[in-house]
């Protein structure tokens, strides 16, 4: 008798299994063309057609689609087969008993994806509510007919009494130079580089943030993420759209640098990332698979694995940090662009944040707190799902401490990591700038809009792996083609409309037509742990 | 929604005045207090200008507290009124046990000190001096300025009158300004420091409406100020924010209206002074109201001003003759003590503008 193989991979071990209906297959083969993880092969197999008769046998060879049991070629759920699929003969179905997670370990290296992370569902903020609504005495504003007066500041802000104010008695004349700060949309496009993305992708999103801009006129910025972005880009009007990105590899720095000259116009600040939320404390990595020319042609670099190394090298306190990147970065633009810091979210950003605040070059023009739910790049799966920090009660804390001591929006916050986690990033955006922040920055929402079907449920998650079914992550130019780029870029136009309307939906209840930045007063929890916390009204 | 209003004349009136202008105005207040800052004083005081008047409700224990702290403290009495009260029974009023209008010489020591320390002086003792009176429940200071007397009271205003014989007009208390405000009182919880009009250091402010940006403004002028104390009501803000765009920062009194309703960021743009403006937005944006409220304000100088919200959701009216102004909620409040004015002149100011009446009587407007 055959040995039983128990400790073999079979389909039942795997996260997705496929349901496959032979008889509804016409072998037309779209779903294994459409599969970019070559989960699913064409196989023969012996079946039984009836009780065999003298003349004829029971059974029958016929081709069939067959799902590989094997971890380095498993199914991740992403669902191309069953969209290309004429016939509805095939879907991934999630697999509640799944071994996955121990089988992949077991073979010596930490389980890497992108996505979220698959732990952490129950969200403060969907446990606030706005509940001051404005009645009778200060009446609430008209959504549809007022006029609302949408942006914050990004850049860093003088405290009044150190305007650099003449006064003659009947007006006042601004003298000198002060830090430059730009007024801009409170939703910013947060960073994914060009590498993470696929050219499409990133060009989707740069066409739709110059479509807001220009036809909308809703200034909405976006953050290159690390790596540089085209030449074309650096010497083009839009660049006054983007925040640079510089990190800890430099990655595509020196090309800015170096078109400085050419530039058209200013960017719109720099943005210097310590760290990120989903893998906090980790630097970032480009594999070499997705190193492809064009990359290493933005980059300056050859074909390899791009390692941007944990922390900024060379720089051991806050103080240094901002004497010496900052004002680098600040000069190489002439103290004309606004340059920001964006860390994750942890124990200790109140310190940092403090820090910055009280530097007395007043150099740092923005704080952006990434928390927890964050991430888009590839991490180690044990990153995504257990470092970090919610970045709500953080930025309510940075907050709160500036208050503290008056200096509250000096360096403006900005707090992103999961907003829009639920699809409704305007609710969420409304609450973050109620406790405190002058605005947010969304990224995931934004691929989720562009096509990509992964989600906090392990669905696809594929982003590191060069294989992104929907062409969004990967640089395999059989795969980029996928993405319809003038319909991802329109996608993201219209949700950002609807996002505008939805703000002032918010916005027009509780009676006010600028940002209500610190209106804590306007929201409530129904959770006493998280009034308490976040310092407001408990209901229920 | 509260009435409030301001008299500004060529010659000393007497708080009657105050109460005529308020009363048909009824309508929008519940009875629930009646307050006025007196400036420029004649009647009693009418000798003691440079010294600084204290204005006090408390009760016999806060009488010896004050008393006490004003010894050590070197300051000297020199002139008192106190009001003869009259105690009709069935009266809507939830009067104190003692009220004092006190002038004081400055202590010895700091007679030939500068204006602005005394100013700083009159300030902390004021503040001293209601710590001490909560501490021990023992009362309310309202103000402690030359020649500035407040009066709060909570009840029915014209009870109130009726107590503290406002309708006698014996020349006792007379004053050319006065800012006034009957309450109406929408918490039911009543604190007598809530009621308007706000005084500091020369400053009175009060105004009707909401300010719904009331956190945020709270949160930034704790740090800003020592003297920006209390926030009983939504309107402290406005008070605070004038003070210190005025006394502070010592800006000129056109850019009190940008602090409180910036322009928005398109018109900003188009204007000539945008840089200043921007910078102001960026800077002071923690101060702006963006509720439904309209400002009445006196100044050191004795210049009253009001201006509204950005949505003029509140409404206000300017009216005079050639001695008297004032400024109401209501038009009714100005045709009760200036019918023969000519009404045509009124003013109604619109959303951005700033009507200020200066000492002289003559009428400024422009717009943010
Ligand atoms: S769901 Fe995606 S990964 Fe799974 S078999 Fe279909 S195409 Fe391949
Ligand atoms: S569709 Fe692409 S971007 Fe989305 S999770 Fe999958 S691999 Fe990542």
């Amino acid at each position: 008798m055959e040995a039983v193989k128990t400790q073999d991979v079979t389909a039942n071990d795997l996260s997705w299994q496929i349901q496959y209906q032979h008889d509804r297959c016409t072998l037309c083969g779209r779903c294994l063309a459409a599969c970019s993880f070559r989960a699913i092969e064409a196989v023969m197999e012996k079946r039984l057609v009836g009780l065999p008769t003298e003349n004829q046998p029971a059974y029958r060879i016929m081709p069939a689609i067959r799902q590989k049991n094997s971890l380095t070629e498993a199914c991740v759920g992403c669902g191309m087969c069953e969209k290309v699929c004429p016939n509805q003969a095939i879907r991934p179905v999630k697999n509640p008993y799944s071994r996955q997670n121990l089988l992949a370990r077991a073979g010596g290296s930490p389980i890497k994806r992108g996505g979220r992370d698959n732990l952490h569902q129950d969200r403060t903020l969907d446990k606030i509510v706005v509940g001051r609504i404005s009645q009778m005495t200060d009446p609430s504003l008209d959504a549809e007919r007022h006029t609302f007066d949408i942006l914050a500041p990004f850049g860093r802000i003088l405290p009044p009494h150190e305007l650099p104010f003449k006064n003659d008695g009947h007006s006042l004349q601004a003298e000198g130079q002060t830090p430059p700060v730009n007024w801009i949309y409170p939703v910013i496009f947060g960073d994914m580089s060009i590498g993470a993305l696929s050219a499409r992708a990133w060009e989707a999103l740069a066409l739709a943030v110059a479509y807001l801009n220009e036809k909308h006129h809703m200034p909405v910025r976006m953050s290159s993420g690390e790596g540089g972005m085209p030449q074309k880009l650096l010497g083009s009007e839009q660049l006054k759209y983007m925040i640079l990105q510089i990190a800890s590899g430099h990655f595509g720095w020196n090309r800015i640098i170096q078109a400085i000259p050419r530039m058209k116009a200013d960017p719109a600040g720099i943005l210097i990332k310590i760290g990120q939320g989903a893998k906090p404390g980790d630097g970032g990595l480009l594999p070499a698979a997705k190193v492809a020319e064009h990359i290493q042609a933005i980059r300056g670099v050859p074909k390899a694995d791009l390692l941007s190394p944990p922390n900024h090298q060379g720089l051991y306190s806050i103080e240094e940090s901002v004497q010496k990147m900052f004002l680098s970065m600040n000069a190489a633009f002439k103290f004309r662009v606004p340059v920001a810091i964006k860390c994750a979210a942890s124990a200790t950003s109140v310190s940092v944040y403090n820090n910055l605040l009280r530097d007395p070059y007043r150099i740092c023009g923005g704080f952006l707190l990434d928390g927890i739910h964050g991430g888009t790049g590839a991490a180690n799966e044990v990153s995504m799902d257990h470092t970090g920090h919610p970045v709500i009660s953080k930025t309510r804390e940075c907050y709160l401490a500036a208050v503290k001591q008056g200096r509250q929006g000096q360096i403006p916050l900005w707090a992103g990591g999961g907003l829009g986690l639920t699809g409704n990033a305007a609710a969420d955006a409304f609450k973050m700038i109620c406790l405190g922040a002058n605005g947010v920055f969304i990224s995931r929402i934004l691929i989720q809009l562009m096509g990509c079907i992964g989600n906090e449920q392990g669905r696809c998650n594929a982003c590191n792996t060069g294989k992104c079914p929907t062409g969004i992550c990967t640089q395999d130019p059989r795969l980029v083609k996928r993405l319809d780029v003038d319909r991802a870029a329109a996608n993201i136009v219209d949700y950002m409309l609807a996002l505008d309307y939805e703000l002032r939906k918010l916005m027009a209840p509780i009676g006010n037509s600028s940002l209500p930045v610190g209106r804590s007063d306007a929201l409530i929890s129904l959770d006493k742990d998280v009034a308490d916390k976040l310092a407001i009204q408990y209901a229920c | 929604m509260c009435r409030i209003g301001a008299i500004k004349s060529k010659v000393p009136f007497h708080p009657s005045r105050a109460l005529r202008l308020m009363l048909p105005q009824q309508e929008g207040h519940d009875n629930s207090g009646f307050a006025m800052v007196m400036q420029d004083l004649d009647g009693v005081f009418a000798g003691y200008k440079e010294q600084p008047l204290l204005s006090l409700a408390c009760t016999q224990n806060g009488l010896k507290l004050v008393k006490d702290f004003m010894d050590a403290s070197g300051f000297m009495p020199v002139k008192e009124y106190i009001p003869r009260v009259n105690r009709v029974a069935g009266l809507d009023i939830k009067a104190m046990p003692h009220y004092v209008f006190r002038a004081y010489d400055y202590p010895e020591y700091f007679r030939d000190r500068s204006r602005p320390e005394k100013e700083e002086l009159l300030l902390d003792t004021r503040l001293e001096l209601r710590r001490l009176l909560s501490e021990n429940d023992s009362g309310y200071v309202f103000s402690f300025w030359p020649d500035v007397l407040t009066l709060k009271e909570i009840g029915d205003p014209k009870d109130i009158a009726v107590y503290f014989r406002l309708w006698d007009d014996n020349g006792a208390l007379m004053a050319k300004n006065i800012v006034t405000q009957c309450r109406q009182n929408t918490n039911y919880d009543i604190v007598r420091y809530a009621a308007h009009p706000f005084f500091l250091q020369g400053y009175t402010l009060c105004a009707n409406g909401e300010n719904t940006f009331y956190t945020r403004n709270k949160e930034f002028q704790l740090s800003l100020h020592r003297g920006y104390t209390g926030f009983e009501s939504d309107s402290q803000n406005f008070l605070y924010t004038l003070h210190y765009v005025l006394h502070e920062l010592k800006w000129p009194i056109s850019y009190y209206k940008h602090v409180i309703t910036p322009l928005p960021f398109e018109e900003i743009q188009q204007r000539s002074d945008r840089r200043e403006l921007d910078l102001i937005r960026q800077s002071l944006g923690h101060l702006e109201i963006n509720g439904p409220n309209t400002i009445i304000a006196m100044l050191p100088d004795s210049r009253i001003m009001t201006c509204c919200d950005s949505k003029k959701l509140r409404p206000v009216v300017i009216g005079g003759d050639e001695t008297t102004m004032a400024i109401a909620s209501e038009v009714c409040g100005l045709q009760a003590i200036l019918p023969h004015r000519d009404e045509s002149r009124d003013i109604y100011p619109g959303e951005r503008e700033v009507v200020v009446i200066t000492p002289e009587l003559e009428v400024e407007r422009w717009k943010q």
